[in-house]
């Protein structure tokens, strides 16, 4: 009897619990839910940038054999988007359109061949107005409104001075300024957009499969556009082929899937094509920065002036929280005062931005980390230096008022310092090779949720029955991150048993509790506190059980997993004994458990929008990029990454290299070759061979150094891991580049023609001084 | 035009009335049912439908149905064995080669053909041949693993 143990599920190389039928190719994607009675929808859509709609012409459509249903604007006059403030985006363009590829018109035919040729019979009349392209041009003082309610075209200004930054330059030894570009770029995850919708016409119900990050969003925003009471509507997630936050809001699909379906009185299955898909967008907006920073002779940074403008595209999606994250997510990482921020989130006449992973992050954090670089280098000071010189002196609250608790920063620092040999490889490598660094952090989930409606951040129930299985229902939707292994993981340690004795459901909202999504890194962190609540729930109630049973105090009866015991001495009770004598008093089993974050995490009130930025744990991450530089070419490779990630605690160490490891990668799509290029507002790369993603061949080995700095508020001490690490690769990259060959890279992506003009350009600049 | 496909689809025998200009992945998807194969791009960018014919790896996108005739085609759906996985499909299962899971057909289609010709390839060897397919999840660092640690399982005995 001694030699029995609880299991314990969380810390180790645990294989995804869902990997099986993902790998063997039964994970049924919504593509993939094909059946005999479906129709197939398509999408007509604007070939204009800007213009007024005077008339959409559908007759012609209408009329083809094999059309079952045609929507156009005038069937919805209802508007969604994610935030509350800013639902002004109507499924169907009315009135206007304002991005080339915006919806117009929908039709759902007999089969998608019939579909596609009455999409081509479409005709829409319109008076163009101007398109704007640029955030420049968008404001301009004599540009044409995108919004009436926009006059200006900006979507949000915000403006913040916390201390003086007029004092902090004065006391600098060193500023510097600079100005930084970061292309448009997009998640551009495997899986293409698809809905399917079935209206059930005789109970006026609907029944919506999506490939969404948040189930409950599409529920809420079907509810507003079908105008339909929420009870109505059932929303299912299969698996998703990632998201990458392009996700995290309802799309026009699911919403012109479900209108389509209901005009049909039937079911529609739309999956739109990868150049579609592109136009759906959602990315991560082209991004022009001017910084300014201030340092003292030892590193310190005295002030901090950072101005930032977004090309938000044509509608607001998140651009107002994106906007404020860049502000906001200045702090938290260093130890900052006398921080200016102006940001500017601008609408243009290209399709809408969104949350892509790191949201808000990424393009400030590439500019403040190679500005840092370069003056650490003008000041003699190694850059790790400089880091270590401004250390947060966690637990504390920033100027801005983020709650810091756990802080793993200085051991990412020390990993990747010693992993990569920096000390003694620094400045001695090859020609043409070079070493660079850079930090970053991220939340583990947003404070305050999007929708607030007074509920728990987070509910998860388990069910125990008969049989003894338990199953863990959550609503909180795996998009390929691994949450519900890690929510399976968190309940099996609870309470000392296998894996294999709890299965998972998610994604069908007639089933699960609802979740607020899978955005802004708040699953594991959240719903993994809630699934350890109602695991400790469950515990009690068997724990109470037992100790009935065998007629001993419960604060006496030890539960070791498959067996419950008073004392060393008790042969005890089997699991499934405890199980028994526990339904024999209640019937099956269902617990609950919830988690809400605390006050003191949800930022301050310093400026307006101040709650951004607020979490219960902050993610960091430190990287060194090694590269070669063929001087010849310009072509740059990335030779080797070493990567410290702070996650807390790793809960799943095999998840948690995996999500780093994509993260830098990802990192290194959007600083090496991805750029969402347009050409007179038509978005020309939308495919995959000219929207240039990193192939195996370009990509290196990363190297993960987990650090764990266990924070008192996350589920056994774990934080974030899943994006974090995205955004040093940015400045470690183009720092490598400037240790390598001298010249810095202050506009992403850094293409080789970029590198070769730079090359070409100081070659002459050579020549020239010689003469 | 329509004709009589007959051609061997995961081991079995099979004949469809198929049009001529019916693509391999449509075919497979739609009038089959075998769903595992993916379509991930608008032709031949990603590689998420690839498939095996005559044990090499073959764009489900770019490939007539009617061209499969008398050929011996094999989806991410025949690998297993006796239900259970098969060495690659195990090697992305158990070293995260699979993320989100919808490249992985294609990855896994691309790796067991890899190791049908070549049992140990090297690192560069498995990058060759994993050129054309793209993931988005990974980073390609697991994927890389997981292939190594299904030629070992492979040349325990298991059938790849």
């Amino acid at each position: 009897m001694n030699d029995i143990a609880p299991v314990h599920s969380i810390g180790g190389y645990v294989p995804m619990v869902d990997g099986p039928e993902k790998v063997a190719g039964r994970a049924k994607y919504t593509a993939d839910l094909i059946r005999p009675d479906l129709l197939a929808g398509r999408i007509f859509r604007s070939p204009y940038a800007h213009a007024e709609i005077l008339e959409v012409d559908v007759t012609a459509a209408a009329r083809l054999p094999g059309v079952k249903a045609i929507v156009t604007g005038a069937d919805c006059d209802k508007t969604f988007g994610v935030l509350p403030i800013a639902r002004c985006e109507h499924p169907l363009a009315r009135d206007k359109v304002r991005y080339r590829g915006e919806p117009v018109a929908a039709v759902a035919a007999v089969d998608d061949a019939t579909a596609r040729k009455a999409v081509e019979l479409i005709r829409m009349k319109v008076h163009e107005l101007p398109a704007y392209y640029t955030a420049a041009a968008a404001l301009a003082p004599a540009a044409v409104a995108l919004h009436a309610r926009r006059p200006g075209n900006i979507e949000r200004d915000v403006l913040f001075e916390l201390g003086s930054v007029e004092d902090g330059f004065a006391a600098a030894d060193l500023v510097r300024e600079a100005t930084y570009n970061c292309a448009e770029v997009c998640q551009n995850q495997m899986e293409m957009h698809a809905a399917l919708a079935e209206y059930d016409a005789e109970r006026e119900r609907i029944t919506v499969h999506a490939s969404t990050q948040v189930p409950y969003y599409v529920h809420l925003m079907l509810a507003q556009i079908l105008d339909l009471d929420m009870s109505r509507i059932r929303v299912i997630k299969p698996h998703v082929g990632g998201g990458f936050g392009c996700r995290t809001e309802a799309l026009n699909v699911e919403l012109i899937t479900a209108l389509l379906a209901r005009k049909a009185g039937g079911s529609v299955r739309t999956v739109i094509t990868r150049e579609e898909t592109f136009i759906t967008h959602r990315g991560r907006p082209e991004t022009d920065i001017r910084l300014k920073i201030g340092l003292s002779r030892d590193g310190r940074i005295t002030a901090v002036e950072c101005e930032c403008d977004q090309r938000g595209g044509a509608h607001s999606g998140y651009g107002v929280v994106t906007i404020l994250y860049s502000g906001s997510m200045l702090y938290a990482i260093y130890d900052l005062h006398n921080v200016k921020y102006i940001g500017r989130r601008v609408l243009t006449n290209t399709p809408p931005c969104g949350a892509f992973r790191g949201h808000g992050t990424v393009d400030v954090r590439f500019a403040f980390e190679s500005l840092l670089d370069q003056m650490a280098r003008e000041l003699g000071l190694d850059p790790f230096a400089v880091r270590r010189a401004n250390l947060l002196a966690a637990p504390t609250f920033t100027d801005n008022d983020l709650m810091v608790n756990s802080y793993g920063l200085p051991q990412c620092l020390d990993w990747v310092e010693t992993a990569s040999g920096w000390r003694a490889r620094k400045g001695s490598l090859a020609r043409g090779k070079g070493l660079g660094m850079a930090c970053s952090h991220y939340i583990s989930g947003a404070s305050k949720p999007v929708n607030w409606t007074g509920e728990p951040h987070a509910t998860v129930k388990l069910k125990l029955d008969f049989d003894g299985s338990i199953v863990l229902l959550t609503g909180a939707a795996d998009i390929g991150q691994g949450s519900s292994t890690i929510l399976v993981q968190t309940v099996a340690e609870v309470l000392g048993l296998d894996l294999s004795r709890i299965r998972i459901v998610t994604g069908d909202s007639d089933v699960v509790p609802k979740d607020n999504g899978s955005y802004s890194s708040r699953v594991t962190f959240m719903v993994g506190n809630a699934a350890i609540a109602a695991a400790q729930n469950l515990k009690s109630l068997l724990v109470a059980a037992a100790a009935r049973k065998l007629d001993a105090d419960p604060g006496d009866v030890e539960c070791l997993g498959e067996v419950y015991r008073a004392g060393a001495q008790d042969k005890g009770l089997s699991f499934q004994e405890v199980v028994t004598a526990a339904l024999a008093e209640a019937g099956t089993i269902t617990v609950t458990g919830n988690y809400s974050t605390i006050p003191e995490s949800h930022g301050g009130k310093k400026y307006r929008g101040a709650a951004i930025g607020g979490t219960m744990g902050y993610s960091y991450s430190a990287q060194v990029v090694e590269v070669s530089v063929d001087e010849d070419t310009g072509v740059v490779s990335v030779d080797k990454v070493w990567v410290a990630h702070d996650c807390g605690k790793a809960l799943n160490r095999l998840t948690v290299e995996g999500q780093v490891q994509g993260s830098v990668w990802m990192g290194m799509g959007q600083a090496m070759s991805e750029e969402a290029a347009y050409h007179d507002g038509l978005l020309v790369t939308a495919n995959m061979l000219d929207y240039r993603v990193p192939t195996i061949f370009d990509s290196p080995p990363i190297e993960v150094g987990i650090v764990e700095s266990d924070d008192p508020h996350g589920p056994f001490g774990a934080k974030e891991a899943g994006e974090g690490s995205l955004a040093a690769f940015l400045p470690a990259l183009t720092n490598a580049i400037a240790d390598a060959i001298g010249v810095r890279f202050n506009d992403l992506p850094v293409t080789p023609d970029r590198v070769f003009a730079a090359l070409g350009k100081r070659r002459r600049a050579t020549l020239d001084g010689g003469d | 035009m329509a004709g009589i496909l007959e051609f061997t689809l995961n081991g079995r025998r099979r004949g469809d009335a198929v049009p001529d200009n019916l693509l391999l992945l449509d075919y497979l998807r739609e009038v089959v049912g075998l769903t595992g194969t993916k379509t991930g791009c608008d032709g031949g960018e990603c590689g998420a439908c690839t498939v095996l014919v005559d044990d090499e790896p073959r764009l489900s996108c770019l490939t007539l149905a009617a061209a499969m005739a008398g050929r011996r085609v094999d989806t991410v759906e025949g690998l297993g064995r006796d239900g259970r996985l098969s060495a690659v499909q195990r090697g992305f299962h158990e070293k995260l080669g699979a993320q989100c899971g919808y490249c992985t057909p294609g990855f896994v289609m691309a790796s067991a053909g890899l190791l049908r010709r070549n049992p140990r390839p090297s690192e560069d060897e498995i990058k060759e041949a994993l050129g054309s397919n793209i993931c988005r999840c990974t980073g390609y660092v697991k994927i890389i693993e997981a292939v190594k640690y299904a030629a070992e399982l492979a040349a325990q005995g298991a059938a790849p």
